[in-house]
């Protein structure tokens, strides 16, 4: 019973896995190029107006081109982060679950890929990840659920290459709901991961 | 002197307000008929507390008694006072309590009553109760006790204590979460700890002079005990991710608690003087809600290794673990009943959470409520009566369920959300 359950998990992760390669390759072919032609253009202008330098001045313009190229890079580089930190940031942060569940719903996944991949990008990103359950049930196994939850958000952004380090979790199982509304509506929107960047 | 007179009049009005309404939705087929007669006051100045009313709410909330209506009254006789039978016949009166206080020299002051039997034409017993005036109600639920004792052959409750949380909630971030202390009636409530992030899971140690309970400190879960007589708060455990669920031993020496240090919800026993950890479950599913029996031989804990929250009972000494509950599919919370024999626990039938009792030994369930959304039961230290946080429309609020199912009392809160209400041992 156990090693199945385990096989399960195991067999969830590469699925998961699988899905989250596809969404970062995805993105690879947007960023590229908006790098390329900026950095192409800079070095090109400076080597063409200036032909008849002496070596050592040859060596300073060129040490100038590789570092304008560099700024250049990191200009293109800033802004690529910039691009993958405003998705994330744009992206829900907040996941929802079944009744006494805690696996990841498919629709949590791209907002959790756009969080990874800047989390990824930015290693000095935290996150607190806080997991709550609905009023049904009792409260502290509601807790341990919560946590639960939050471990399932946990376990998929580390996958995604995200370090344990920059996530924080806590559970607060029923003791904070969204919704008030005590039917399905309101126990939906209160069963969830709540993703906060620190 | 005027100085006192103020503390009383604020010590006595404080209780009308805090005091929970009693409601009873279904009572006994033949509850004990009395009547508490207003007790004569013997000494001047004004002065006003109803014990008369303290201990008929305190014995008609136990379901085995019914007031006789004081306005029905055809005489209003004090201690010293001759008692015409044929009157509280008359009013069909089974039993009649008389009283006086006086207040002596200093602050302190004397109640005297008598219980007579009305058909036996005779009295049962009469006393005299010394006291101050911050014991006036701890000496109306101790004549309580005594007249309930008396007439039941049961050790009555009315001098335990409870404890709960509330909730005040301005929104989901900000709320304000209260650990109470009250009598069992509901008056008198203190709050003993209070804070910005949840409270869950308080606990009384055996002898009550302790209580355990969850807490945020710091945005992070710990185990506190604090003692009631000084306030003092010692941290137990506050490990990364759950710190859980705390249950005395019946020695008051360990407590057992839920960790999720080593990656899952399980079980450890710490022991509260060296601190030494030890682990008792080891299962990838939920293992939480730890309650320890009577007798310290087992736990019951509710676990989700079956794919559903279920109770299982654990030896202490050997860790073996059985499966306790195999009807509905959820069953947690659970908690003995003095005797060890029983146990009470949330049971989810058509969708809706009620409060059950099984017997350890027949295997039989009887559920005990009828509302929804019925949780947190503890049992009264005398096994007659169940304390459990219900909702009611968008409020929740506190019920008492005798252990038969037959007796309920609805204690609506004032204004706040009240939950996990956990029922004191008896302090002697």
């Amino acid at each position: 019973m156990k090693f199945l359950k385990q096989a399960k998990v195991a067999g969830t992760i590469v699925i998961l896995a699988v899905l989250a390669g596809c969404a970062g390759q995805v993105n690879e072919e947007v960023k590229a190029p908006a790098v390329e032609p900026v950095v192409s253009k800079e070095t090109a202008s400076s080597a063409s107006t200036n032909e008849v330098d002496s070596s050592a001045e040859l060596a300073a313009k060129a040490k100038a081109a590789a570092d304008a190229a560099a700024d250049a890079a990191a200009d293109a580089e800033r802004a690529t982060a910039e691009k993958i930190k405003s998705k994330a940031m744009a992206a829900d942060t907040l996941f929802f679950f079944e009744f006494d569940r805690s696996d990841l719903k498919q629709d949590a996944l791209n907002d959790l890929d756009a969080h990874a991949k800047y989390l990824t990008a930015d290693r000095s990103a935290k996150v607190r990840l806080e997991g709550h359950a609905d009023e049904r049930g009792t409260r502290a196994y509601n807790l341990a659920l919560g946590e639960r939850r939050a471990n399932s958000v946990t376990r998929y952004l580390v996958i995604q290459g995200v370090n344990r380090s920059q996530i924080e979790s806590v559970s607060y199982g029923e003791e904070r709901p969204l919704s008030l509304v005590r039917d399905d509506s309101g126990w939906l929107r209160n069963r969830r991961v709540e993703l906060i960047y620190q | 002197m005027r100085f006192i007179a103020i503390a009383i009049a604020i010590a006595l009005a404080l209780p009308a307000h805090a005091e929970l309404v009693i409601e009873i939705t279904r009572g006994v087929e033949n509850p004990i008929k009395i009547a508490v007669v207003p007790f004569q006051v013997k000494s001047s100045g004004a002065f006003d507390a109803d014990l008369a009313r303290l201990i008929e709410s305190n014995l008609e909330r136990s379901g085995q008694f019914r007031r006789v209506g004081r306005e029905t009254m055809l005489s209003l006789p004090g201690p010293d006072d001759e008692v015409f039978y044929r009157d509280w016949r008359a009013i069909d009166s089974e039993y009649t309590v008389v009283g006086s206080i006086a207040r002596d020299d200093d602050d302190g002051f004397l109640v005297r009553y008598a219980l007579h039997d009305v058909y036996g034409e005779r009295i049962l017993f009469a006393e005299r109760v010394p006291g101050d005036s911050s014991s006036l109600r701890d000496i109306g639920h101790y004549i309580s006790d005594r007249i309930y004792e008396s007439l039941t052959g049961l050790k009555g409750i009315f001098s335990t204590r409870l404890l709960y949380v509330t909730a005040e909630r301005r929104s989901e971030k900000d709320q304000t979460f209260k650990l109470i202390l009250s009598d069992a009636d509901g008056g008198r409530p203190r709050t003993i700890f209070q804070s910005s992030e949840p409270i869950l899971s308080p606990a009384w140690s055996p002898d009550g002079s302790r209580v355990a309970y969850m807490s945020y400190r710091a945005k992070r879960p710990g185990i506190y005990i604090q003692t009631l007589a000084t306030g003092e708060v010692k941290r137990v455990t506050s490990f990364p991710g759950l710190n859980s669920a705390p249950s005395f031993s019946p020695d008051g020496r360990k407590l057992v608690l839920t960790l999720s240090k080593d990656g899952n919800p399980e079980l450890y026993v710490a022991n509260l003087r060296t601190g030494e950890l030890t682990r008792m479950t080891k299962h990838f599913a939920i293992d939480t809600e730890a309650s320890w029996s009577p007798d310290g031989r087992s736990i019951l804990f509710t676990s989700s290794r079956g794919g559903k929250p279920q109770l299982y009972m654990m030896n202490v000494a050997s860790k073996t673990i059985k499966r306790v509950t195999f009807d509905g599919d959820y069953n947690s919370n659970g908690a003995f009943t003095p005797d060890g024999e029983s146990i009470v626990f949330v049971h989810r039938t058509a969708k809706r959470f009620h409060i059950a009792q099984m017997n350890l030994i027949t295997r039989q369930i009887s559920i005990l409520t009828e509302t929804d959304l019925d949780e947190s039961p503890s049992v009264a230290p005398n096994g007659t009566m169940v304390i459990y946080a219900t909702s009611n429309n968008e409020k929740s609020l506190l019920g008492l369920v005798s252990m038969d199912g037959r007796v309920r009392v609805r204690l609506p809160s004032v204004s706040e959300s009240v939950r996990e209400p956990t029922w004191s041992p008896y302090f002697n």
